[in-house]
């Protein structure tokens, strides 16, 4: 059996390792995150989380997802 | 008695008071304090999801986004850089265009860079956002940040959290004057009475978070400062009487025994 490559990308400043060729919408699903309470940056670009599944990551790519929490 | 709503951006508000909805000891507490404020409009920051806790409570499970109106806020920006990324992630979040631009200019006494809330507040809106601005207390800012676009004027009292009370009524009281824009106070507030006064000067409304969150008794003071904002409406739309300095018998003079 062919060994798929793993890839390393930050989440949320977290180093994490993914399969190469994952799409967006895998690693979001993967984390259980429900996708209308964030937005998510990709390399500090906002992505439309209509689009997600169409977007393959690479080595080193920066991921962050916010959502709301308290504050004044 | 008319209806007498407070209307921001096009939208109409019952309650005059809005509510931060940080600092508090739980999520659940924090609900039921804007429960008994009666505020409409909560203030929310925005921040990293905590991937490595997937079953931490998440805000929106206790503050319905359908019923309270979230106001996302910039809290901890420092430049116009940090405050503009934070917004546009906020309105991708879903759909959010009314905001609260706060943009930072020293770490100790949190008061605001004017000059880059000015800058951001030109590209918010022209990027449609429906921008309420934090902002110092002085009038010529306040007109600047006017003719930007903003929708909705916002001057501290005093410093973020000091609960010190309006410190500048006179400054307050000018921009009152020359703004058609909702003008409402935030940050610096302590306790109701600071907001009947900021009422009372002509304010539109009110931003409370630390008073209410670490009050001794959160929940009696939410409902404190909901009837201190609509105590101070009201002396306001009544019409005080003059200032004088000499006394004036409440009682007839005439027929005397």
């Amino acid at each position: 059996m062919k060994k798929i490559k793993k890839i390393k990308i930050k989440i949320n400043g977290e180093i994490k390792s993914i399969y190469q060729d994952s799409n967006l919408s895998e690693v979001i699903n993967n984390l259980k995150i429900p996708l209308n309470k964030v937005a998510i940056e990709l390399n500090e670009e906002i992505i439309d989380k209509k689009k997600i599944n169409k977007i393959k990551l690479n080595k080193n790519d920066k991921i962050e997802i916010v959502h709301f929490i308290g504050g004044g | 008695m008319k209806k007498d709503s407070l209307i921001i951006a096009n939208k109409k508000f019952n309650s005059r008071l809005i509510v931060g909805t940080g600092k508090y000891k739980s999520m659940s507490d924090c609900a039921k304090a804007i429960k008994l404020s009666g505020a409409e409009i909560v203030t929310v920051a925005v921040r990293r999801v905590n991937i490595s806790d997937k079953n931490k409570p998440l805000l929106m499970d206790y503050i319905d986004p359908k019923k309270i109106t979230y106001l996302p806020n910039t809290a901890g920006c420092f430049n116009s850089k940090e405050a503009l990324r934070t917004l546009r992630l906020a309105r991708e979040i879903g759909g959010w265009k009314l905001v609260k631009l706060e943009v930072l200019g020293d770490k100790k006494n949190l008061f605001p860079d004017m000059i880059e809330t000015l800058k951001s507040t030109e590209v918010l809106a022209k990027e449609g956002f429906k921008v309420m601005v934090y902002c110092n207390d002085d009038p010529l800012m306040a007109k600047r940040l006017e003719n930007s676009g903003a929708d909705a004027i916002m001057p501290l009292a005093a410093p973020i959290g000091s609960g010190l009370g309006i410190q500048n009524k006179i400054n307050i009281q000018i921009i009152r004057k020359q703004t058609k824009l909702p003008l409402i106070i935030d940050a610096g507030l302590g306790q109701a009475s600071d907001a009947t006064i900021a009422m009372e000067l002509g304010c539109d409304g009110v931003l409370v978070n630390t008073a209410i969150a670490k009050a001794k008794k959160p929940f009696e003071m939410a409902l404190a400062f909901k009837n201190a904002v609509i105590a101070g409406r009201q002396s306001y739309k009544s019409g005080r009487i003059d200032k004088i300095l000499m006394g004036n018998p409440s009682s007839p003079s005439k027929g005397i025994i």
